[in-house]
C-alpha cells in the first residue's frame, strides 16, 4: 500500500529487493528537489536575497530536523557530507588519525569502514583490530573488552547494521563497554534509519554516520553526527568556500563547526530531499515500518528455508533489512540474472564486505534487502523466481 | 568488417527466443561447449578484474593473429565469455584495436554491454584489447 507513494514502482513492474545498496524515493523527495531547481534555485550561506534566503532557510531547517530525528544535542552536531564513506575517511582523517593509536573495527564492515584505516597505514595488528564473531555472526563483547584492555587508546568502528547480512550489532553494549575503557565510537548507520529509530542519548555513540539516499532521500547526501565535545579536537577537512570566518594570504581562521567541515557548494537540493524523506519516514512511523518489516523478514526466512539446498550464515535473530543466502552447487551471479530476467532484482555478489566472505570462505551471496514497502507479493514472486532459476541451473 | 558479420550472425541465433529464459538457458548451453582451459591455465594471473564471479582469460599468437581461451566459474558467464572468445578470436591485433564495442550493443546482453566496474565480462573485453596493444606494440 505504501508504493503508491513512490512513482517509481508505477513505472517498474520488477519487484525491487535490493534496498540495502539504495531506496526508492517518494514523491515529496523528487518534488522539493524540483522545487529547488526551478523556483528558487540559489546558493546558501553567501548571498542575501529572497531565493537565497530561502535556500539557506531550508537548509538549515533540514539540520534542526535530522538534529530531533535522531535525538542529537545540539544542531552544531550535524555535519552534511555526501555520505557515509564521506563521514567515515572524514572522522578518519580530521580527528581520529592523530588521536587514537588502534582502530577496533567489526568482521562484518564494509569496506567504507576498512579501506579509511589502511590509508592511514594500519593493517591487521598494526593500529587494526578485528572483534570476533561467533557462527551466528554475532559480535563478540568479550572480545572487544579484551581488544580494549590490550590497546590503551583505542576508538572503535563499526557498523550498526550489517549490509551484507542484516545483523543488528549491539550498540549501546558496544558503546558501554568501550567508554569504560576511554574508547571513542563511530557507527556506520549505513543501513539502520531505513529499519530503526536511533537515539543519539539512548545509544550515546560519539559518531553516527548516515546516509540519504538508502533511507529514501537523493544519492550524494549524507550525515555525520558528532558530539559536541569532540569538535574542539578537530581538524578541517576539505576547505575552501564558506568554512572561513577571514581570509588573508597569511593566514585562514575558520568558522565554527559544522561550517567549518562543510566545505564547497554544498547538495542543496540533496539535503532538502533528505529532510523530505525524514519527514516521510516520521509520517509512517518506526513503529509500524520496523513490525511491518519483522513480519516480512520472518516469511522471507521461513520461505526460503523450504529450499533444501539453501545455505544461511547467520540466524534471523537481531537481524532486519538484509537477508544473505546461497544454493549449494550453483553460483550466485548465475541466480541473479536469471531472477533480473524474471524481473526480480537483487544483489549478488561480496557486497563490498570481502573480508567476511573470505572468513565465510565463500566468493559471494545472493542478498535480498526488504524495505517497508515491499509486501508478501514481491517475497512470493522472488520465491517462483528463484526456483525456477535452481531448476534451470541444476537442468 | 569481420566482427560485425560475427555480431549479426549471433544476434540472429538470440532472436530466436521469444523470452529471456530461453534465451539464457541457450547461452548456459554455449557455455558447456566451451574449450577447457589447462587446469595451470585457471591461475591468478590470468584472472581479468571483475569480482562478481571469476573469468580467466588466456590469449595465444598464430601467425600473428590472436586467439582467446576462457573460462569462468559461473554457468551463464561461460556463455557468454563463450560468445566473446568466438567475436574476438582469429583476428589481428589491429583488428581488435579497431572494433567499437558499442557494435555489441546488438547482441542485447545488458551483462556484456553494461560498463559494470565490477562485471567480470567486461573486464575481459578490456583485457583482449590490452593484448591486441601489446602485440602491436611487440610488433612494431
Amino acid at each position: 500500500m505504501y508504493k503508491e507513494h513512490f512513482e517509481y514502482f508505477s513505472n517498474n513492474k520488477s519487484v525491487y529487493l535490493d534496498n540495502a545498496a539504495t531506496t526508492q524515493k517518494p514523491a515529496q523527495v523528487l518534488e522539493v528537489m524540483n522545487d529547488y531547481y526551478t523556483k528558487f534555485c540559489a546558493n546558501i550561506h553567501r548571498s542575501n536575497y529572497s531565493n537565497a534566503n530561502k535556500a539557506t532557510t531550508l537548509y538549515e531547517n533540514t539540520r534542526i530536523y535530522l538534529q530531533e530525528f535522531i535525538n542529537a544535542k545540539e544542531n552544531y552536531e550535524i555535519i552534511f557530507t555526501k555520505g557515509v564513506t564521506e563521514s567515515i575517511n572524514f572522522i578518519a582523517s580530521s580527528f581520529v588519525k592523530d588521536n587514537f593509536d588502534t582502530v577496533i573495527i567489526s568482521t562484518l564492515e564494509h569496506h567504507s569502514n576498512i579501506v579509511p584505516w589502511h590509508m592511514q597505514g594500519r593493517t591487521l595488528h598494526q593500529g587494526l583490530e578485528v572483534v570476533n564473531c561467533d557462527e551466528n555472526l554475532n559480535f563478540d563483547l568479550e572480545h572487544l573488552e579484551e581488544l580494549l584492555i590490550n590497546h590503551p587508546k583505542s576508538f572503535v568502528s563499526i557498523a550498526h547494521i550489517s549490509n551484507a547480512f542484516g545483523k543488528i550489532l549491539p550498540i549501546k553494549e558496544i558503546v558501554k563497554i568501550a567508554h569504560k575503557y576511554n574508547a571513542l565510537v563511530l557507527v556506520d548507520g549505513a543501513q539502520s534509519l531505513a529499519h530503526i529509530k536511533v537515539d543519539m542519548q539512548d545509544l550515546d555513540v560519539d559518531f553516527y554516520a548516515m546516509s540519504s539516499h538508502k533511507t529514501f532521500g537523493p544519492t550524494g547526501t549524507g550525515a555525520i553526527y558528532a558530539k559536541e565535545e569532540h569538535l574542539k579536537s578537530f581538524k578541517p577537512y576539505q576547505t575552501g568556500g564558506a568554512t572561513i570566518n577571514d581570509v588573508s594570504f597569511e593566514r585562514s581562521i575558520f568558522l565554527d563547526s559544522p561550517y567549518m567541515f562543510e566545505a564547497g557548494t554544498q547538495n542543496i537540493a540533496g539535503v532538502l530531499g533528505f529532510h523530505e524523506a525524514l519527514k516521510f519516514i516520521n509520517n509512517i512511523g518506526y513503529e509500524t515500518i520496523h513490525n511491518d518489516e519483522i513480519q516480512l523478514y520472518s516469511y522471507l526466512r521461513k520461505e526460503l528455508s523450504r529450499i533444501k539446498e539453501i545455505q544461511f550464515y547467520t540466524d534471523i535473530k537481531d537481524s532486519i533489512g538484509s537477508l544473505s543466502f546461497n544454493i549449494q552447487g550453483l553460483n550466485h551471479e548465475d541466480i541473479g540474472i536469471l531472477l533480473d530476467k524474471q524481473h526480480v532484482l537483487v544483489r549478488c555478489g561480496h557486497h563490498c564486505a570481502q573480508p567476511i566472505m573470505k572468513y565465510l570462505n565463500i566468493e559471494g551471496t545472493i542478498r535480498v534487502s526488504i524495505a517497508f514497502y515491499n509486501d508478501k507479493y514481491d517475497i512470493n514472486k522472488f520465491i517462483l523466481a528463484l526456483h525456477k532459476a535452481i531448476e534451470i541451473l541444476k537442468d | 568488417m569481420v566482427i560485425e558479420q560475427r555480431v549479426i550472425q549471433i544476434q540472429e541465433d538470440l532472436e530466436l527466443f521469444d523470452n529471456d529464459l530461453d534465451k539464457y538457458e541457450y547461452i548456459i548451453d554455449l557455455g558447456k561447449t566451451l574449450e577447457p582451459l589447462e587446469q595451470d591455465q585457471e591461475k591468478d594471473e590470468n584472472l581479468v578484474q571483475g569480482c562478481t564471479s571469476k573469468v580467466w582469460l588466456v590469449c595465444e599468437k598464430k601467425e600473428n593473429k590472436l586467439y582467446f581461451k576462457a573460462n569462468s566459474n559461473a554457468m551463464i558467464v561461460k556463455g557468454l565469455v563463450y560468445i566473446l572468445v568466438n567475436l574476438f578470436s582469429n583476428l589481428r591485433p589491429q583488428e581488435i584495436l579497431d572494433i567499437n564495442l558499442d557494435v555489441l550493443k546488438k547482441l542485447n546482453l545488458s551483462e556484456i554491454i553494461t560498463p559494470n566496474r565490477q562485471s567480470g565480462v567486461v573486464g575481459m573485453m578490456k583485457r583482449i584489447k590490452e593484448y591486441a596493444k601489446a602485440l602491436k606494440e611487440n610488433n612494431e
